[in-house]
């Protein structure tokens, strides 16, 4: 499919800007080579028009034939009445204009505000018009996948990208993880951003799984071993899988906030006065506070303190049963020797990617505490430069992208507003921060997290409020919702917002293959030893 | 160009729409659905066979049965050579178009036929140049007529089609336009499709 103008399927008949157009096909295209989801270009008088078909009926000129049905075995009248009294219709949801003069062309394509006239020809958009709408990869642009049933290659202008949160959805096994990956890898490449990935489910840095035959797919460390650091929580568990690490994080007590309780009260299922507690005990202590209310327990003072405090023994209790939980995490201990911190920043400045592995400790408590608490102490620190660059006239620090997982249990409506990330995703990037938010529930984020998140890429998705919470104020969205309700289950995506000029479904780039590898290293300005270790990796 | 065989008859009733002509021949009738032409090379009047009749040539009078003592029916004419003279076949022709030998057009002429003149069957050749176009059927499907309009509009494309080489693609292309036509009207296309489908 690489000719100039793609095959004719019909005209417009009818249609308005806000529901899109219904196109009439013609007797030579058949509706079962229709695809919900494909490009199609229409030729209006002045200018031409980019869309989406959306939807595909049948129609027949008289309600006999449906009631009388003709005996279609019959080619005579099966080929008489095919696109005459019977025939295919598409629903085309036009997005884009391409205008015909000169100024229109330097422009690039533009929003649709009107709907191209009667009968404008309709035809399906060849490769060349899809670059034309959505660019080819460059130094910017990263190849990600192609547009369903088609040649071209999709490519993301990754340095746009990385100027917001951005949100990758999907449910279980529909390929949220490889999709991370490849974007990570085009991040690493081509959007001047470094990236601090919490990796739940040890998939990012070394080498994650498949799930056909547990075949092993290479990551990050292993593709760019000079461009990504891996830290870990479990070294023993890092180890044993062969990872070569760079960096064991430890966390004293005295790192963990009273703001980190809030994120865990539902996992620690402590109450609210627990948290609250929490924040006064702070107060009360400082920053050893957690070791002093583990410490105090059952003794007279104890009794005296929380009378003074007002905090109710139960609540008390609450508190320090949640406390215990997270003590007896081994990564954790009362007061830390070197600081995780110091050592991720150094990398980041450094220009590297940090992947944290969680290793054993795979249950949300142990990821939610560490995330957030990193993320928080990051944050602070980015803001610091942020400030003093611009005081002092110095270098910003590098754009940081940060990955989290299980987005919802930092991102819902209960925390949103007082947990960092929720900041992060307000703040567009006010220092330099943005997430990349992965998640299957989409539904649980905080509304105004999720309207905030520049581009969105989801997967499949099956439950009616994950997919509404997903193209909430997304224009076109019920015909949206019905490509999106028809991804395939793995390995299809659709791409809108902030970094595509419309909403693209598409099949990610293959991933796992020591083909693809090649194409991931190779594209990169991976130095020659990178390129040397790559060789060896799959001789 | 048209050979005089071809000469079937002359109008002795002509209006805006249809025309009537009298065989030259008893039962020289030109088959139902047929085209014919009347009028010469600069303007030329091309009308579809509706109707016919063959009955006596005074209106008053119907012929009586002659057979009885006959074995054959041939036999009848044999011995009663006047009846040539006293019965007549007239056929009536739809108005369908008109033209010169640049152009046809399937609309209206001007004006109607002119009482006798020459009614000639068309050749295969000059078929096939006026069933080019399809705009004729429209003409057909929207009058009203003592005959069935899709009788007539099948038995006008089953005589179009002998014209053909590829009678199968012409049939289907006539098909497509009169379910066109007739896209509100099914059972009405489905009555012509039944009746011009190949075997
Ligand atoms: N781009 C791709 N290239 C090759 N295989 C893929 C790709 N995307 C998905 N797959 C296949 O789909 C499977 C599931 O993908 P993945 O592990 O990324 O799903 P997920 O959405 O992260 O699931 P979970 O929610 O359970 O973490 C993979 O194991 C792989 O076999
Ligand atoms: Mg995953």
């Amino acid at each position: 499919m690489s000719e100039e103008k793609g095959q004719t399927l019909g005209i417009v008949v009818s249609g308005s800007v806000d529901k899109g157009v219904e196109v009439r096909l013609d007797s030579s295209a058949s509706v079962e080579d229709m695809v919900v989801g494909r490009y199609v270009t229409i030729e209006g008088r002045q200018r031409r028009f980019f869309g989406m078909i959306t939807d595909i009926s049948l129609g027949v000129t008289d309600p006999q034939l449906t009631i009388n049905p003709p005996d279609v075995t019959d080619p005579f009248l099966s080929e008489v009445l095919n696109g005459t009294a019977t025939y295919g219709t598409i629903h085309v949801l036009p997005m884009l204009t391409i205008g015909g003069d000169v100024a229109s062309l330097i422009e690039g394509p533009q929003p649709v505000k009107t709907v191209p006239s009667h009968f404008s020809g309709v035809s399906l958009a060849s490769d060349a018009d899809m670059s034309l709408v959505f660019g080819e990869e460059d130094e910017n642009r990263f190849f990600i996948g192609n547009p369903l049933d088609m040649e071209t290659k999709l490519c993301l202008d990754l340095p746009e990208f990385v100027k917001r949160s951005n949100g990758i959805f999907g449910k279980s096994g529909t390929g949220k993880t490889f999709l991370t990956r490849i974007l990570l890898i085009g991040m690493l490449q081509k959007s001047q951003a470094v990236n601090l990935i919490f990796d739940m489910h040890n998939e990012y840095g070394w080498e994650g799984s498949s799930e056909e035959g547990r075949r092993k797919v290479k990551a990050l460390k292993q593709l760019f071993p000079e461009k990504v650091a891996v830290f870990t929580l479990d070294p023993e568990n890092s180890k044993r899988r062969g990872v070569s690490t760079d960096f064991v994080v430890r966390i004293g007590y005295d790192e963990i906030e009273p703001e980190d309780m809030v994120l865990l009260r539902q996992t620690l299922n402590i109450t609210d006065l627990a948290v609250e507690a929490a924040y006064q005990l702070r107060r009360r202590f400082g920053r050893g506070w957690i070791q002093s209310t583990l410490d105090v327990g059952e003794s007279e003072d104890t009794q005296e303190l929380l009378k003074e405090l007002n905090i109710h023994e139960s609540t008390f209790q609450s508190l320090r049963r949640g406390l215990q939980t997270i003590g007896r995490l081994s990564f954790i201990e009362p007061h830390a020797s070197v600081d995780a911190v110091n050592s991720l920043l150094g990398y980041l400045n450094k220009g590297m990617n940090v992947v944290l592995e969680f290793g054993r400790y795979r249950d949300i408590t142990a990821y939610v505490l560490v995330a957030n608490m990193l993320a928080r102490r990051i944050y602070a620190r980015y803001q610091e430069m942020m400030e003093r660059s611009m005081s002092e006239d110095i270098a910003q620090p590098n754009p940081l992208v940060i990955t989290i997982e299980e987005a919802h249990k930092f991102l819902n409506p209960e925390v949103a507003s007082r947990a960092i990330f929720g900041t992060i995703a307000r703040e567009m990037r006010k220092y330099n921060v943005s997430l990349l938010v992965i998640d299957q529930r989409p539904s649980g984020i905080d509304d105004e997290v999720m309207s905030q998140l520049g581009t969105k890429i989801t997967c499949l998705l099956d439950n009616e409020k994950d997919i509404d919470s997903v193209l909430a104020g997304v224009s076109g969205k019920s015909e949206l919702k019905s490509v999106l309700a028809r991804l395939a289950p793995k390995q299809q995506a659709l791409i809108f917002g902030h970094a595509v000029p419309m909403p693209v479904p598409i099949r990610t780039r293959e991933y796992g293959s020591a083909e693809s590898y090649k194409g991931f290293v190779g594209g990169a300005d991976a130095g020659q030893q990178a390129k040397k270790d790559i060789e060896e990796l799959w001789d | 160009m048209t050979e005089p065989s071809d000469r079937v008859g002359e109008v002795i009733e002509a209006s805006t729409t249809e025309f009537v002509a009298e065989c030259y021949e008893l039962y020289g009738l030109p088959p139902l659905g047929s085209l014919v032409s009347v009028g010469d090379a600069a303007d030329k009047t091309f009308g579809i066979v509706y109707h016919a009749t063959t009955a006596s040539v005074e209106p008053g009078r119907r012929p009586i049965a002659r057979g009885k003592d006959e074995v054959s029916e041939e036999g009848i004419y044999k011995s009663s050579p006047q009846l040539e003279k006293l019965l007549r076949s007239e056929f009536s022709a739809l108005v369908v178009g008109h033209g010169n030998s640049e152009a046809i057009h399937q609309f209206l002429p001007p004006k109607p036929a002119r009482i006798h003149g020459f009614v000639y069957l068309c050749p295969s050749e000059q078929v096939k140049t006026f069933s080019r176009s399809f705009d004729f059927l429209n003409l057909l499907i929207t009058t009203s007529l003592p005959v069935s309009v899709e009788e007539l509009v099948a038995a006008t494309l089953r005589q179009m089609g002998q014209a053909h080489e590829d009678k199968q693609a012409f049939l289907k292309a006539a098909g497509r336009e009169l379910a066109t036509l007739l896209s509100s009207d099914y059972s009405r296309l489905r009555a012509i499709l039944g009746r011009i489908a190949p075997e």
